[in-house]
């Protein structure tokens, strides 16, 4: 059987970042400036990407708008009938830049928020006058009529600013907001104990979110993604794994999702060296758990193993120590009173010294 | 802060500029391309949306599929309404 294309690329052009949002979910190890890849392999990445059937690319980072190359990329990946989103903190955008964007032919921003709030936003990233700059960089997005996402990250410390958050991207003119707690990769998993919600606290949240959607039916669209340590079952990891998204990383590797790489053990191609087609396909790394063929063992025989593919490959690994095990997340795995227990434990422990992300590693 | 768009009989409804409609030659279907969304509309639903150019009304959509597939009118608007009140509360349409 020949396998179906992606229907996404996650572009991560850079880990560079002005901010140290110590929930980022990079790797810990971050790819250095001087091993990114150039502005012509990437139109090349993007020229395969078309030609294989991929309908959207997502351009991130890092920091996408560190790269003084965007507006080309942007344009290259449009003209080649992409539909081009930016995933961006906005801090180093200027007006001319916005437009020059949209002229490219980029089509949504999702401008990322740490809080409702600028100074737990600011100690959460780091970076002071973030806020600010970031409500303005909302206005000009909204200039040339680009469709606007408000992403904001919810952790134990902001929680209680739910409510404003989605009043703040409605005042802003958002088509959509997400409500996205910390998923814990990266950073974050190395920042749980700090940023871990309570049960209380999730519930509350939860009932808030539903109830407003309710009442902004129309007004604004609400995407919700909880803490997955709490969930009865796990979410669907990147709509499974190898079967819809491609993520290809500063430095040119080819991943089946970004946190790929703290599994060991997997090979990975880089785009340099072959074509995205051909990685798609036959690369190692994409087979290794490629749904339906392979399935974790215990989820073979559940009703829901094509809603969700049994979850996260990288979160098994890390809390379970094996990568093929189901996700420890979900009510019918052996690990799964561990993991409520893990959430719970970092939940009361009142830590609130954070890990910042830097390029020396944790 | 703008309230919820409500299609009706006279409406005339159109996608924003951020939300396309495309044949997808690959997998040989049409698919409707959004902010980080991928929806893979019916063929009803592709005949409706064609005619999305923010000049005809929802009416004269229904009276076009009517005849084009002889089927009664009423019964099509209401079909109609029900696919582009749901695209508009996703925000993929205005009208």
């Amino acid at each position: 059987m020949s396998i179906a294309p992606p229907l996404a690329l996650l572009a991560e052009l850079t880990h560079r970042c002005p901010l140290r949002c110590a929930y980022c979910s990079n790797p810990l190890e971050l790819d250095l400036a001087s091993r990114e890849l150039d502005t012509e392999t990437w139109k090349e990445v993007f020229t395969q990407a078309a030609e294989m059937g991929i309908l959207q690319v997502h351009f991130s980072g890092g920091e996408p708008t560190a790269r003084k190359d965007l507006e080309a990329l942007v344009a290259h990946a449009s003209a080649a009938d992409l539909y081009v989103n930016l995933i961006t903190s906005g801090v180093l955008l200027s007006q001319a830049r916005v437009e020059a964007l949209a002229k490219a032919g980029l089509a949504h921003v999702q401008l990322g928020f740490q809080d409702s709030d600028a100074e737990t936003g600011e100690w959460m990233s780091g970076f002071a006058g973030g806020h600010a700059k970031k409500l303005e960089v909302a206005g000009l997005v909204r200039q040339p009529r680009l469709a606007l996402t408000v992403n904001v990250v919810v952790h134990r410390h902001n929680v209680e600013r739910v409510p404003q958050m989605i009043d703040m991207a409605i005042e802003l003119g958002a088509h959509r907001v997400e409500i996205a707690n910390v998923q814990y990769y990266g950073w974050g998993l190395h920042n749980r104990a700090a940023l871990m919600p309570t049960r209380q606290q999730l519930e509350e949240m939860t009932k808030f979110v539903e109830s407003s959607r309710e009442r902004l039916k129309g007004v604004i669209v609400i995407d919700y993604v909880i803490p997955d340590y709490y969930a009865r079952y796990p979410k669907s990891c990147m709509g499974g794994w190898a079967r819809r998204f491609m993520n290809v990383s500063p430095n040119g590797k080819a991943l089946p999702c970004h946190a790929a790489e703290t599994i060991p053990g997997l090979r990975f191609d880089n785009v340099r060296d072959r074509p995205l087609a051909e990685i798609w396909a036959h690369g190692e790394a994409f087979n290794a758990y490629r749904a339906p063929d392979w399935l974790p063992e215990e989820c073979r025989s559940c009703d829901r193993r094509e809603i969700d593919w049994g979850g996260c490959r990288c979160q098994a690994f890390a809390l379970t120590g094996d990568a093929a095990n189901m996700d420890p997340v979900c009510r019918y795995s052996p690990f799964n009173e561990k993991v409520r227990a893990l959430a719970e434990q970092d939940a009361a422990t009142g830590e609130d010294t954070l890990v910042y992300r830097t390029f020396q590693g944790a | 802060m703008t309230g919820r768009t409500i299609v009706t009989a006279s409406s005339c409804p159109a996608l924003p500029k951020h939300v396309r409609l495309r044949m997808d030659e690959q997998r040989g279907r049409w698919v409707i391309l959004a902010p980080e969304r991928v929806l893979m509309p019916d063929e009803i639903a592709v005949e409706i949306l064609q005619r999305c150019d923010g000049k005809a009304t929802v009416d004269g959509i229904a009276a076009a599929l009517a005849e084009e597939f002889d089927a009664p009118q009423e019964e099509i608007r209401e079909d109609i309404i029900g696919v582009l009140q749901n695209l508009a509360d996703k925000g993929f349409l205005t009208a």
